[in-house]
């Protein structure tokens, strides 16, 4: 009677954990998946877009071969080239951005820091396409949308609204002790050694994240890009590019080297984002402790 | 002597020569007051500020309120008995350069007084005796006292320059008849709140467009805030049980499919569901359906599609932003509930729920703004279609899309930047309301 007792409960339980165990795999594969038939996709040696089987019927490397040696039409070498670019410059420039904004909001304190925090609150509500049509206009103006301009254009514009994103990196400031900056004062530093020999040694995960996300957002942004390239395909980055090769005129040849182009730049992005995540994670709840 | 507390009247009342010339001359009081370089540099702005009206900001503001009247043309040469062309007016350019005037205008206004202040502060530090900072003393002063200054320079004149300018550029072209309809695109002109008027009325043709648009990005916006929400949470509970085995495996599935660019995912979920597509392929093949299913062809079935296809991308952004926050909760209360006999169900909506709704709140409301801007989920998935005809928003436009439909693909750029304006009013009242009723309102030091 006893023993009938006590397995009663744990027989349940045991039939709960196996339900949730197989929820989870069952929600696993719908997750993986569509990236797994992607990755088989790139293999494909069918061409066009749809086939009439799910798994293809012959794999081949040649997407690749394709993808990374015709230059003639799509040339993805040359998009991974200006993306590359864009990438660095930008990622080097809007972190240091984010990183003085969010240090300057978290740790000075000066008349215009709450409206500046207000004013990046408004400006976060509008669309953010809104501003993409006079932002072009205004590079335009400036002779920034013609020809190799272009790249610099896109760098302007990614570095310069790099200093509304400073949520983050100000939110991992905040934990760090107050009492360490002022001891340093006490001892004499001013406020940039503070910034330059405290602050960041000690934010080191968050000066990564910050410097990963930039470097992340050439790769991704797409909608301003094609707004400011419109036809020049010299100057196209990866995500255009790749958005070009689905297009009616192209997508029967190209499908396949799409394929192969979005594992090609979902590698380095994944393992990247992967690495970072729990720095993410971290910034979002404020668990953390300088 | 606070420089802040300082008013311009007293300035030009209380100050002397030096300090009442800088109303005129910027930077006599400076130059007056020991402190040269500042004084010369000041000076040299409103020097350059007079060349730049005269050279062209006067003329751009005088064109501002006509916006050009000039059209494009050709007039007959008689001399070389040919036609020759002449561009006219640009009505947009015009624009611009009348917004960037005003900058321009506000920005010298705003150096005038504070140099009018930091005049009156001199002099009165040297009437009082004491030391006028140098200019090495200064500039030391941008590393420490004014850090911010040094810091924030920058970022600020990126985020006017290529933020705040193109928002007042764009909201000006919502009172103009900037647009392809009766041939505005080079010479346009003020129209008032006409367009407004044209958007909102529900009788006309586009104030029709609209209210559907509208209606269908607010149950668009709650579905993908609300179930992500949930079901995220539920996930992340889910992995997080004690007796789930592999915790860290099952998370490293869920995140693989956040890791791969969104852009990437999405374009191949439009590619997967096409009539022809791997997933009609697949239950065709396994004789589940004998026709494709119409996922981007039907407004409902699009609609749900959509939703759906967000859930897939959102819930593991959810999961990954609460498992810390859950963790958070204190063990006391499950333990109590469960003495009181509670299930998991009772549990997640008494306890897990309005905890998490309590801590979470603002994040809650930064996810619903972002859905109603969501460009690249409708964009990418399906393109805002089905789109009847006649209409230029289709079945599944958000305000966003249809807002690049009607500036990219139609030139109405007037239409696309009352549907801006509209967009962000409705963002701001959401958001000022619950902000007020939440209450991490007050604690700007907890989030923000």
């Amino acid at each position: 009677m006893n023993t009938t007792a006590k397995n009663k409960p744990s027989s349940r339980k045991r039939v709960t954990n196996l339900l949730v165990h197989v929820l989870l795999a069952v929600l696993a594969i719908i997750w993986l998946a569509p990236i797994a038939w992607i990755v088989l996709t790139s293999f494909r040696a069918e061409p066009g877009a749809y086939t009439s089987t799910f798994l293809p019927q012959g794999y081949t490397l040649d997407n690749y071969v394709k993808l990374l040696t015709d230059r003639t039409v799509l040339d993805f070498p040359k998009m991974f080239g200006n993306t590359l670019i864009i990438s660095i410059v930008s990622c080097v420039v809007s972190t240091l951005f984010v990183l003085a904004v969010a240090f300057s909001l978290s740790r000075l304190r000066f008349r215009l820091r709450k409206p500046y925090m207000n004013a990046a609150m408004i400006l976060g509500l509008f669309p953010g396409f809104m501003t993409m049509v006079a932002q072009y206009f205004i590079l335009k103006d400036m002779g920034l949308t013609e020809g190799s301009n272009i790249r610099i254009g896109l760098i302007v514009v990614y570095c310069a609204c790099a200093g509304l994103g400073f949520q983050i990196s100000k939110g991992y400031f905040d934990t760090i002790p107050r009492s360490i900056d002022e001891a340093a004062i006490i001892d004499g530093a001013t406020k940039w050694q503070v910034f330059t020999r405290i602050t960041l040694p000690l934010s080191k995960p968050i000066v990564i994240y910050t410097v990963m996300t930039s470097f992340m957002a050439p790769w991704v942004d797409f909608i301003f890009a094609k707004v400011l390239c419109r036809a020049n395909a010299d100057q196209f980055t990866v995500a255009i590019g790749l958005w070009n090769m689905l297009q009616k005129e192209y997508i029967y040849q190209w499908y396949t080297c799409f394929a192969a182009g979005a594992v090609l730049i979902s590698i380095p992005i994944a393992a990247l984002f992967l690495y970072m995540q729990r720095y993410y994670v971290e910034g979002m709840s404020g668990a953390v402790k300088g | 002597m606070n420089e802040e507390r300082i008013t311009v009247r007293e300035a030009l009342t209380e100050g002397d020569w030096c300090t009442r010339l800088s109303a005129v001359v910027m930077g006599a009081g400076m130059l007056g007051h020991r402190q040269r370089a500042k004084g010369l540099l000041v000076l040299a702005c409103e020097v350059s500020f007079w060349l730049y009206l005269f050279g062209k900001g006067f003329h751009d503001l005088a064109m501002l309120p006509s916006l050009g009247t000039e059209g494009q043309g050709k007039s007959w040469n008689e001399a070389k008995q040919v036609f020759e062309y002449f561009s006219g007016d640009n009505s947009q350019q015009i624009l611009l350069a009348g917004v960037i005037a005003c900058f321009a205008i506000a920005a010298i206004v705003v150096l005038w007084v504070v140099q009018m202040r930091h005049s009156l502060s001199l002099q009165r530090r040297i009437e009082e005796g004491r030391d006028v900072p140098t200019l090495a003393q200064d500039l030391k002063g941008l590393l420490d006292a004014n850090l911010h200054v040094t810091l924030m320079a920058l970022p600020c004149a990126g985020i006017l320059v290529f933020n705040v300018v193109p928002l007042v550029y764009m909201i000006s072209m919502a009172f103009t008849t900037y647009s392809k309809e009766g041939e505005h695109l080079l010479l346009f002109d003020w129209d008032g709140i006409n367009q407004f008027l044209r958007v909102l009325n529900m009788g006309g043709n586009i104030g029709r467009q609209f209210w559907h648009v509208l209606a269908w990005t607010v149950v668009w916006a709650i579905f993908a805030t609300f179930l992500n929400y949930l079901l995220g949470m539920a996930l992340a509970l889910v992995i997080n049980r004690k007796d789930t085995k592999g915790k860290a495996f099952w998370r490293f599935c869920f995140v693989l499919s956040i890791a791969v660019p969104q852009f990437v995912t999405l374009m191949i979920m439009n590619i997967m569901l096409q009539p022809s597509g791997a997933l009609n392929v697949l239950l065709q093949n396994l004789g589940l359906i004998s026709e494709p299913i119409p996922f981007w062809t039907n407004t409902m079935l699009a609609r749900v599609t959509i939703i759906v296809i967000n859930l897939w991308v959102g819930i593991p952004y959810t999961m990954l932003q609460v498992t810390g926050i859950l963790q958070n909760i204190p063990a006391e209360l499950y333990e109590a509930a469960k003495m009181d006999g509670a299930g998991p169900v009772r549990i997640f909506f008494k306890i897990t729920l309005p905890y998490m709704l309590f801590v979470t709140m603002p994040y809650l409301i930064t996810s619903f703004v972002s859905n109603i801007n969501n460009f690249n989920v409708i964009y990418l998935l399906s393109g805002g279609g089905p789109t009847m005809v006649g209409d230029t928003a289709g079945q599944t436009d958000l305000l966003v899309t249809w807002l690049y439909k009607l500036t990219i693909d139609q030139q109405y750029y007037n239409l696309g930047a009352v549907i801006g304006i509209i967009t962000f009013v409705i963002l701001t009242a959401i958001t000022l309301v619950t902000y007020r009723r939440s209450s991490s309102y007050q604690d700007e030091e907890a989030f923000m």
